[in-house]
């Protein structure tokens, strides 16, 4: 229920009794509130690239590719 | 949150591209695309700008994604061999899902064979994987008390709006490293890459039923080993 609420997908009536319950329960709210910076971290982490041999090798595929098929126009 | 994810920002939209990448990869519509349509024919016509402006924003959230499958040796190999697989089967893709989905179903192809040839260990956390939640002994389950919480999560003691420190992150990875393949996938998917959940469904064939269930198993996992990390001092 948590990740449909999260998601927007809980329904309206739904939603209404899980955000009065919230309201009203500490341990719930504690919990929804880490849950969400526990998102607000996976969102930030660290992503790396392919290296740049890695891109030459495939420009050069797509440049290949598009030679072979161009005899056409 | 965007489909790119907050640290790419590469430069796009160079001078005389018509098409920004940053738009294209950012807009994942559920209805007809014709900015996919535009980037394959780009594509055909042998667009290096546009390709190594593809590259940059998917190869990250594609690396990470085959993490969940391979080591990271092994990942570079798996998502240099989706994007040649991709520019291979140009011809054939129908515009069904976005190209983004398409290019992750390729590679979510690749990692898994790849990850079956090289057999990686199973960690013991996968055994559990369809087992009772997580969450379970946080409650009461019987008794007159049933349903509420044993005790109450404590606060964490980093403030809400602090910076996230490198050894926040660290823990975060190493509690993603530690969860049983699938979740681990649909918790990159969504909350690192920030793929809908349709996508999801579509990148990794589960239903939307699935979906949820992986996701917050993932993310209860996570919060509890962050909170041990953040509530342990």
């Amino acid at each position: 229920m948590v990740t449909d609420y999260l998601d927007g997908t809980l329904p309206d009536p739904a939603a209404k009794r899980f955000e009065e319950h919230i309201a009203g329960c500490l341990g719930c709210q504690t919990y929804l509130n880490q849950i969400r910076r526990t998102i607000g971290v996976l969102s930030r982490l660290p992503r790396d690239g392919l290296g740049d041999e890695g891109r030459e090798t495939l420009l050069a595929a797509l440049r290949s590719r598009a030679n072979t098929g161009s005899a056409h126009g | 949150m965007t489909a790119l994810g907050p640290a790419s920002r590469g430069s796009f939209g160079r001078a005389g591209a018509r098409l920004s990448t940053l738009d294209v990869v950012a807009a994942d519509p559920p209805v007809q695309r014709p900015a996919d349509a535009s980037i394959v024919a780009r594509l055909r016509a042998g667009d290096e700008t546009l390709f190594a402006g593809l590259i940059a924003a998917w190869s990250p959230g594609m690396l990470r994604t085959a993490r969940c499958y391979v080591d990271a040796y092994a990942a570079e190999d798996v998502v240099q061999e989706a994007w040649l697989a991709v520019i291979a089967g140009l011809d054939r893709f129908e515009g069904r899902s976005s190209l983004r989905t398409w290019a992750y179903q390729i590679m979510i192809k690749i990692a898994r064979a790849r990850g079956r040839r090289d057999a990686r260990s199973v960690p013991a956390g996968s055994l559990s994987e369809d087992g009772p939640s997580v969450d379970g002994g946080l409650f009461f389950s019987g008794g007159p008390y049933a349903g509420h919480w044993r005790s109450l999560p404590a606060p964490w003691r980093q403030p809400e709006d602090s910076a996230v420190d490198a050894e926040t992150r660290a823990q975060v990875e190493a509690a993603l490293d530690r969860l049983p393949e699938r979740q681990r996938a649909v918790i990159v998917l969504r909350d690192v890459e920030g793929h809908n959940s349709d996508d999801v469904c579509r990148i990794l064939q589960i239903t939307a039923q699935n979906q949820r269930v992986l996701l917050h198993r993932a993310r209860a996992a996570v919060r509890a080993a962050l909170a041990n990390y953040l509530e342990g001092r």
